[in-house]
């Protein structure tokens, strides 16, 4: 479609500003927040397989947004505050379940804690979607499950930009000091860090913009964990590149994902979807390259 | 009090949170100024222990640690950061950092949370991994360096923290002869050059020839404590390892042998 015809014809002119443009802007964050933060997981945590999904945050970010729905109030507000506080609560579960494991290695335990916690939430969900109203309630449920952008407008998107941009500032701003955050703790001190402080500050900084786009895209799964992979393939370590690289690889893939569910289907294949078929596809194709993704 | 104790250990008891009984009591000790000062003693004698107190990472029950001649508690982390640089034994990295990178990061107590390293920060890194000999692998990354190496690196970012007091944690423990040598070399240049050293060794041989002074420790508490003439001899070191021990001349350098 060109341009003049996009100044003739109304439909068309509302179709693209109103529906498509404020669903691709949305994209864009949703994958720089969701690459951001398994970017800033992966380097605190010292795990390059963790995603904010594998530590309880997304499943807490869906319990939150349902428990709203059903027991506060389906306005935006409520739902993403809902969101984010239990995403901020999976956050520290995992975290304080890691500290109190009594096998494997730091890496495993966390790992294993977040599982732990993520099935603590699903199934939290699985009651909440039992006992939700199936004529109103549950089908607003339902669609955080699939991960999509269909029912974005320019509300929810402006509603959800100042978590998202203050989220990402800070951890943007910080990126380099994210490499000290990433060595042990006593190193970290011994540079001059607080690591305690400065890890719990990205942590939830990051977190907050990944409960913001969680809270009107759903669960979309997989960009968190394979972004940063890209990332670091190209760039080296140095989160100083890693972060703005995770960043526009991260909208550029999401952006992808929803526009091939459009295209692909005479309906839309939801964005959770595909996202979790390419990025599964992509994450076997990076291990099978790379010699070891964990080193011991 | 002595004016020339740079660091001292002031009637410490320290103790884990998960242990019962304390790896510290009354502990005293006072490390002076441009002296490069051994702690030598078997495994578990509480060297690393002492180190980390001395950083302040871990904070003593009783007791106060002074830096000089003030508590250590009243620093800010970021001054600590600037004063001492700690070589830990070991570290864990698992992301695919180049070495210059790496070295870097030795910056952080210069630059305020929010700053990216600057030009200069980088010459002080780049001199800092031609000094260990480590230029020219500087791209490489961190992981695919041989422990030695890894060692080495280690020693070039606390080279571009420029501390005035250095601790390190078994600096030697990986490194193979021609790689010792440099790092005895270079440590005895920065205590030229006025940096004070302490490290930990469970090697006698590396503490005779590197140190002016000697600490012994065992099980938390220290035997002997002076310079390396009045301390390196058989007596204390058979006592420290509780197996006799010969200390013999070869030419000019005292080496520890065990029979």
């Amino acid at each position: 479609m060109s341009l003049s015809r996009l100044s003739e014809d109304a439909l068309a002119r509302s179709l693209v500003l109103n529906l498509r443009l404020p669903r691709l802007l949305t994209a864009a964050l949703l994958g720089m927040s969701l690459s951001v933060a398994g970017a800033v997981f992966q380097m605190i945590f010292g795990n390059p397989l963790v995603e904010p999904g594998f530590l309880g945050v997304s499943q807490g970010a869906s319990f939150g947004a349902a428990f709203s729905i059903i027991f506060l109030s389906n306005t935006a507000w409520m739902v993403q505050t809902s969101a984010a506080v239990f995403a901020l609560l999976g956050l520290g579960l995992s975290y304080l379940l890691a500290r109190r494991v009594r096998m494997g290695g730091w890496v495993l335990r966390l790992v294993l804690a977040g599982i732990a916690v993520s099935a603590l939430f699903s199934s939290g969900l699985g009651v909440l979607k039992y006992i939700a109203d199936p004529l109103s309630q549950l089908p607003e449920i339902t669609f955080w499950m699939l991960g999509g952008l269909w029912s974005i407008t320019w509300k929810k998107f402006f509603f959800i930009l100042p978590a998202v941009t203050i989220g990402l500032l800070i951890v943007y701003r910080m990126r380099w000091r994210i490499n000290i955050l990433s060595l042990s703790d006593e190193t970290a001190f011994s540079l001059g860090a607080a690591p305690g402080r400065e890890r719990t500050l990205v942590l939830v900084a990051s977190v907050i913009a990944v409960s913001a786009v969680i809270s009107v895209a759903g669960m979309v799964g997989w960009v968190g964990l394979i972004i940063p992979h890209i990332a670091r393939r190209i760039f080296g370590a140095d989160a100083r590149y890693v972060l703005p690289a995770s960043m526009l690889i991260g909208a550029t893939f999401s952006i992808f994902c929803d526009d091939l569910g459009r295209l692909l289907y005479s309906g839309e294949i939801p964005l959770g979807i595909l996202t979790s078929l390419l990025g599964a596809a992509i994450f076997m194709i990076l291990m099978m390259r790379q010699t070891s993704l964990v080193q011991k | 009090m002595n004016p020339s104790g740079l660091l001292q250990f002031d009637q410490i008891t320290f103790s884990y949170p998960t242990a019962n009984y304390p790896v510290m009591k009354e502990f005293n000790l006072e490390i002076y100024s441009g002296t490069i000062t051994a702690i030598l003693g078997p495994n578990g004698a509480g060297k690393t222990t002492l180190l980390h107190l001395a950083l302040g990472w871990l904070k003593p029950q009783y007791g106060n640690v002074r830096l000089a001649q003030e508590n250590l508690s009243s620093y800010s982390r970021r001054k600590i950061g600037r004063w001492m640089g700690l070589v830990p034994q070991s570290e864990q990295v698992a992301f695919e950092f180049s070495l210059l990178e790496f070295v870097l990061l030795g910056r952080a107590p210069y630059l305020p949370p929010l700053a990216m390293p600057g030009k200069e920060d980088l010459e002080i890194a780049e001199e800092a991994l031609h000094l260990v000999g480590m230029y020219a692998m500087r791209h490489q990354s961190i992981l695919s360096i041989s422990g030695g190496e890894r060692q080495l690196v280690l020693m070039a970012r606390v080279l571009a923290q420029q501390p005035r007091l250095l601790l390190l944690d078994e600096p030697t423990s990986h490194l193979d002869l021609s790689n010792k040598g440099r790092l005895v070399r270079l440590l005895r240049d920065l205590a030229g050059k006025g940096v004070t050293i302490l490290f930990t060794t469970h090697e006698p041989d590396i503490a005779s020839a590197l140190a002016t002074h000697l600490v012994l420790m065992r099980r938390g508490e220290i035997l002997k404590t002076g310079t390396m003439n009045d301390v390196f001899t058989p007596q204390n070191l058979s006592q420290l390892y509780q197996l006799p021990v010969e200390v013999v001349d070869i030419v000019g350098k005292k080496v520890a042998i065990w029979i």
